[in-house]
């Protein structure tokens, strides 16, 4: 792209903030009342994190597997893909992250999960606590109601951040947790920079998930001093 | 001086309970004439000088309430007087939603179509032209032109062939926000175009130095975008009173004080800016009714704006 440093966020912006908010909307009204089934499973995680074991690791990855593919597909693929082109390449992310989910953390059974006291875990707790129980509040907090709320498992931004959460509490080798960031990282800069352009309160939250959480990541791995 | 926001309250409430025809109203009865038009000098056709940009605006997907509104739109900007409405391929589901307003309102004939082709590559603009125009859903287009100038190397010999076989009437390049001056101005040195569109506005005037004099050199027709800076600017001045000269050359608002510094330089053919407010479009288009203003009204609306 010739030029390139004359370009600005709001030069790639595609859509206002209302017609974004009325997918999201449109969105929910058309799924409802699957968004009591995504509080559920996000419920359930949490419970499945107070005893680490293999086979709550699996559940917990098989259900972020669906998640990924289904909000790649429901959201990204059928809803935003009509106002923004570029949604289809998003679209692989989320495939990719859920094939990746799917191999490491089910089949291979390589991602443990539970709540942890050291800073990686209180960090990724509180993020995923986040994601799921107060990132739906923003919506009516920012005067766009309720019928605008972003859920876990329902709308990308919170289901990435509560994947991110997660994988801050998952124990087991670092290969497999540093893999499974990428996508969700990627997904935290694409969506920042939009909700940015759009002048949304949410970028913060997102481009700060994004700076976090590698930080965090990386600093839990260095070996103790 | 009613400010914009007053006048789009007036209208809104005139406008209660019966939804477009006000509008019509409005945008004629300042001054009772039909929108000022300015000739294609490549074929002396006239063409109303407000248009209607698309960008953002008119990318509403498939949400069956923001498309009647891009229609409702698109009927006040028709019934003020306007014809040209400018799309693109990088738009989103604005060709769509022109061609369902195009269809609802049954303006295929009427408007002047104006779109883009935006691919890396000449061997696949055909087919992405003929994909825009069955979302405009009208037989051809008036002017295409490529987009940004990417690939014009490819594009543009493709599309004066359409030209040349009838399947197209006008052929242009675009590009925004100042880039790419020099290569813009080669093609119009050397090139058998016949629109050029570019960013204008109060504040960005570069292209008045070399681009606007060499295209009224050429005999090359002139559209306008960011007129508006993407609705910065609008907001911007409207913390600020409208000076009282605006009156003096019919300006009732900011808006149309802006639109009316744009259509008053001579090598103007049309100004694109984009709405979500049907009450905006007929404003928009009443702009181009009454006076313009003269060569030291224009520097007066400079110093002005400058200022604020």
């Amino acid at each position: 792209m010739p030029e390139w440093w004359t370009y600005s966020l709001t030069d790639f912006l595609l859509f206002s903030p209302r017609t974004y908010y009325r997918l999201i909307e449109r969105h929910n009204l058309a799924l409802w009342p699957a968004q009591l089934a995504a509080l559920a499973l996000g419920a359930l995680i949490a419970g499945l994190l107070r005893r680490p074991s293999r086979e709550r690791g699996r559940a917990i990855a098989a259900i972020l597997a669906v998640l990924w593919a289904w909000v790649g597909w429901a959201f990204i693929m059928a809803r935003y893909a009509t106002i923004n082109w570029a949604a289809t390449y998003f679209a692989s992310l989320f495939a990719a992250e859920a094939l990746l989910l799917g191999w490491l953390g089910v089949a291979r059974a390589d991602l443990r999960f539970g709540w942890r006291r050291d800073p990686a875990g209180l960090v990724g707790g509180a993020i995923f606590v986040g994601a799921v129980a107060l990132y739906p509040l923003l919506a009516p907090v920012l005067e766009r109601g309720w019928t605008q709320a972003e859920l876990f498992g329902i709308a990308p931004d919170p289901t990435v951040l509560g994947t991110l959460g997660l994988l801050l509490l998952a124990e087991g080798s670092q290969r497999p947790r540093h893999a499974l960031l990428a996508a969700p990282l990627v997904w935290c800069l694409l969506s920042g920079a939009t909700l940015w352009a759009l002048a949304s309160p949410e970028a913060w939250i997102v481009l700060a998930a994004a700076a976090l959480v590698p930080v965090v990541s990386r600093a839990r791995g260095r070996p103790a001093a | 001086m009613p400010s914009r926001r007053t006048v789009i309250r007036a209208l809104a409430a005139g406008a209660a309970g019966a939804l477009l025809r006000p509008y019509d109203a409005l945008a004629r009865a300042p001054h009772g004439a039909t929108p000022l038009a300015r000739a294609i000098p490549s074929s002396g056709e006239k063409l109303p000088v407000i248009g209607l940009g698309t960008w953002i605006t008119f990318n509403v997907g498939d949400d069956p309430e923001l498309r009647d509104e891009s229609a409702a739109v698109m009927q006040a900007f028709f019934g003020a007087g306007g014809r040209v409405i400018d799309s693109s391929p990088m738009y989103g589901s604005s060709q769509q939603v022109v061609g369902y307003g195009l269809a609802k309102l049954g303006r295929k004939t009427e408007v002047f179509s104006a779109d883009k082709v935006w691919i890396g590559s000449g061997d696949d603009g055909p087919a992405q032209i003929e994909e825009s125009r069955s979302h405009w859903g009208i037989r051809r287009f008036d002017l295409l032109q490529v987009h940004n100038l990417l690939a014009w190397e490819e594009h543009l010999p493709r599309l004066l062939e359409m030209k040349a076989e009838g399947r197209l009437r006008y052929v242009g390049i675009t590009t925004s926000e100042g880039r790419r001056h020099e290569e813009i101005e080669e093609i119009l040195a050397t090139r058998p175009i016949d629109f050029v569109q570019v960013s204008y506005n109060v504040l960005d005037r570069d292209v008045e130095r070399r681009i606007l004099p060499l295209a009224r050199e050429q005999g090359i027709a002139v559209l306008v975008n960011r007129p508006f800076r993407q609705g910065a600017l609008t907001r911007e001045v409207e913390r600020h009173p409208l000076p009282a000269f605006a009156g003096e050359i019919g300006a009732a608002t900011w808006a149309q004080l802006l639109l009316k510094f744009i259509i008053s330089h001579p090598a103007v053919t049309c100004v694109i800016p984009a709405t979500t407010q049907p009450a905006h479009a007929a404003e928009n288009v009443a702009a181009a009714t009454g006076e313009l203003p003269d060569e030291a009204t224009r520097k007066r609306i400079v110093d002005h704006v400058e200022r604020l």
